[in-house]
């Protein structure tokens, strides 16, 4: 009973580690950027979410997509206009760039809203289903289908469509890949836009359950976990990985002593790098020299 | 541009090679030790504070700047030689005996973090200090019969030889020994076998390995050297905040150290200070100019974190060398003066370097 219980609310908060760490996978494979502002991003939209749907009253499958795309076409602008010029520089420079760049959005955000927390409502928010023995708040179901709906649509996408298998060789093999007239640095753009608008989809599935506040970036530290655990660089290990932290962490919460909860996915993520660095389903672990 | 025409080997071994320097230095070190006769208390305390955050960013070059390691989570060992420093004192240990012991342990636990953590590179190492940080933060936090958990600890008056050097002029000088100390230490390790080794080990680990440099062991030591340092900086961070609590030794505290490593410049100690000087300088900065910006932005506690971004952003586009290497542009150009040429520091094109294994 409990048990199950715990595994649906575990499933749900991972399916949202999932989403972000997916995101992280993809901008990773195209452009060997770690994002470290992808946390930021996702609250940068949540906060969007917020005024579209409480400040000018719009309803939620309206502000839902326009949050999206409004996210989506910032994060573009934001690999065309800054992440390009650091391109073939050491990795470094990506991580330093991103982490300005996440300080920059943390610091415009607190200035344009003011550092209190605030909420707004879903048509899901405060439905209850009984799903056999357990009741599952209606969010937490949205949130697991709408993240299976977005990893079916992902993976038709990449492995169906011109522009998908394009992305997927420029991730590859960018050189290879632009001499077959693949136009790398456009793609490159697009996957940013791509996973700057699946961060805005777990801003926008997280922030009902928490709040929206500053503090969303948090999510990215918890999905870097899951993106170890699963395998780096490998999507559908960020997926295993982001619903194995969520999982662990929810059985933590009322397994472990004290308050274990809270930092169990940095033990998993310090223990998974150092003794078994390849992950669930990543690739050979390696550098070239 | 001056050229130095060395007669003997002493010459050529010495630190600074130009009767300038030696001038300059000479003039900087008569201006550091007069500072705080002159200044007011205030000032003398903020200088102090520089003076320990350029300890802790020289501890992190070490890592970073030199050897090529990322470590997002250096104020773990801050906090480790902050705490490990109150708790020595309260136990009855002499000032000197505290703060080799709290840069030892630091260092200690800089051996066992880095054992592990040198056979995963790049980023993962990044993230493993990162986690690491978060951890201790917490533990810290929770642990509350050795460190006062959240409420906190005080910390002793540092007292030599019955001598108290709680007051800011007696800690200042504390401080800038320490600090010189370190850096001349620094600056002759750097110089020698293992420094370069570091720099090798950074460069190219396949070269440093057929040169005959062990890349692991390398690595190891430069984790060591760096904890220590960094855990010194922290047990004089003790002394300087007076209190001790987990928030103190956050994240952001991590990311200060790593801006001014990156902003001062990789690959140099003078950039590790001068990058401690600007992070260090930064906050105060703002709040001066605070008065003359629109209420309602200066009102909020964003613009401080929105000015660090945007300064590691630009940094990092439009100056990659760092301070330092704006320094050295600016020392070329005064040089050579009529004849200074700008594509004398012009970076080869550079492509994508794929740093995955195929």
């Amino acid at each position: 009973m409990q048990v199950l219980q715990l595994a649906i609310n575990g499933v749900s908060v991972g399916a949202i580690y999932a989403l972000v760490a997916l995101g992280l996978t993809l901008t990773y494979k195209a452009t060997e950027v770690l994002n470290f502002a992808h946390g930021d991003v996702l609250m940068l939209a949540a906060f969007i979410g917020w005024g579209l749907i409480v400040g000018w009253h719009w309803p939620f499958w309206l502000a839902l997509p326009a949050t999206l795309a409004l996210v989506g076409i910032a994060a573009y602008g934001l690999e065309r206009g800054v992440m390009r010029r650091i391109a073939g520089q050491p990795q470094f420079a990506g991580v330093m760039l991103t982490i300005g760049l996440a300080f920059m959005i943390r610091g415009a955000v607190s200035m344009g809203f003011g550092p209190e927390s605030r909420k707004f409502e879903t048509p899901f928010s405060g439905h209850t289903t009984h799903l056999g023995p357990v009741v599952v708040a209606d969010l937490n179901l949205a949130i697991i289908g709408a993240v299976l709906a977005v990893t079916a649509a992902l993976f038709v996408f990449l492995t169906r469509t011109r522009l998908g298998v394009a992305i997927q060789a420029a991730s590859q093999d960018q050189l290879a890949a632009y001499l077959s007239g693949i136009r790398v640095k456009r793609l490159n753009s697009l996957v940013w836009g791509l996973a700057g608008a699946l961060a805005a989809l777990a801003g926008m599935l997280l922030s009902p359950i928490t709040l929206v506040d500053i503090s969303l970036w948090f999510v990215l530290l918890k999905s870097l976990a899951a993106l170890v655990l699963g395998g780096f660089g490998s999507a559908p290990g960020a997926i295993v990985g982001g619903l194995l932290i969520g999982l662990i962490e929810s059985f933590a919460g009322v397994y472990a002593p004290g308050a274990i909860k809270d930092v169990v996915a940095y033990i998993v993520l310090i223990v998974v790098l150092v003794v078994w660095p390849r992950g669930l389903l990543g690739e050979a672990h390696g550098r070239r020299v | 541009m001056r050229f130095a025409y060395d007669t003997s080997y002493r010459e050529s071994r010495r630190l600074l090679r130009f009767a300038s320097d030696r001038a300059a230095y000479a003039l900087l070190a008569v201006l550091l030790a007069a500072a705080p006769f002159v200044l007011p208390v205030f000032y003398v305390g903020e200088l102090t504070y520089l003076f320990i955050f350029a300890l802790a960013s020289l501890g992190l070059m070490v890592l970073t700047g030199y050897t090529g390691q990322v470590s997002l989570g250096h104020a773990a060992f801050l906090a480790i030689g902050a705490y490990a420093e109150a708790l020595l004192l309260n136990a009855g240990w002499p000032l000197p005996a505290s703060l080799a012991a709290a840069a030892a342990l630091s260092g200690a636990a800089g051996l066992a973090i880095g054992m592990p953590a040198i056979r995963v590179s790049g980023l993962y190492l990044a993230m493993v200090t990162l986690a690491f940080a978060i951890l201790l933060e917490h533990a810290v936090g929770h642990w509350s019969s050795l460190t006062g958990g959240f409420t906190g600890m005080a910390v002793p008056e540092p007292r030599l030889a019955g001598v108290s050097l709680g007051t800011p002029t007696g800690f200042y000088f504390l401080c800038l020994a320490l600090l010189a100390a370190v850096l001349l230490a620094l600056v002759n390790l750097m110089r020698g076998h293992l420094g370069r080794a570091f720099v090798g080990v950074r460069d190219s680990e396949a070269a440093a390995w057929g040169l005959g440099i062990r890349v692991p062991l390398v690595k190891v030591q430069a984790f060591v050297l760096s904890a220590a340092i960094t855990g010194l900086a922290g047990a004089l961070l003790a002394h300087q905040t007076k209190y001790l609590t987990p928030d103190g030794f956050g994240m952001m505290l991590s990311m200060q150290l790593v801006l001014a490593v990156v902003i001062g410049g990789l690959g140099s100690l003078r950039g590790a200070i001068l990058g401690a000087i600007l992070i260090g300088l930064l906050p105060s900065f703002i709040s001066h100019l605070k008065p003359f910006l629109p209420d309602r932005i200066a009102k909020q506690f964003g613009l401080e974190i929105f000015v660090f971004g945007a300064v590691l952003v630009g940094f990092v586009l439009f100056e990659p060398l760092g301070l330092n290497g704006r320094w050295q542009k600016l020392r070329a150009f005064f040089e050579t003066f009529p004849l200074y040429r700008r594509d004398t520091f012009r970076r080869g094109k550079a492509y994508m370097r794929s740093e995955r294994y195929k």
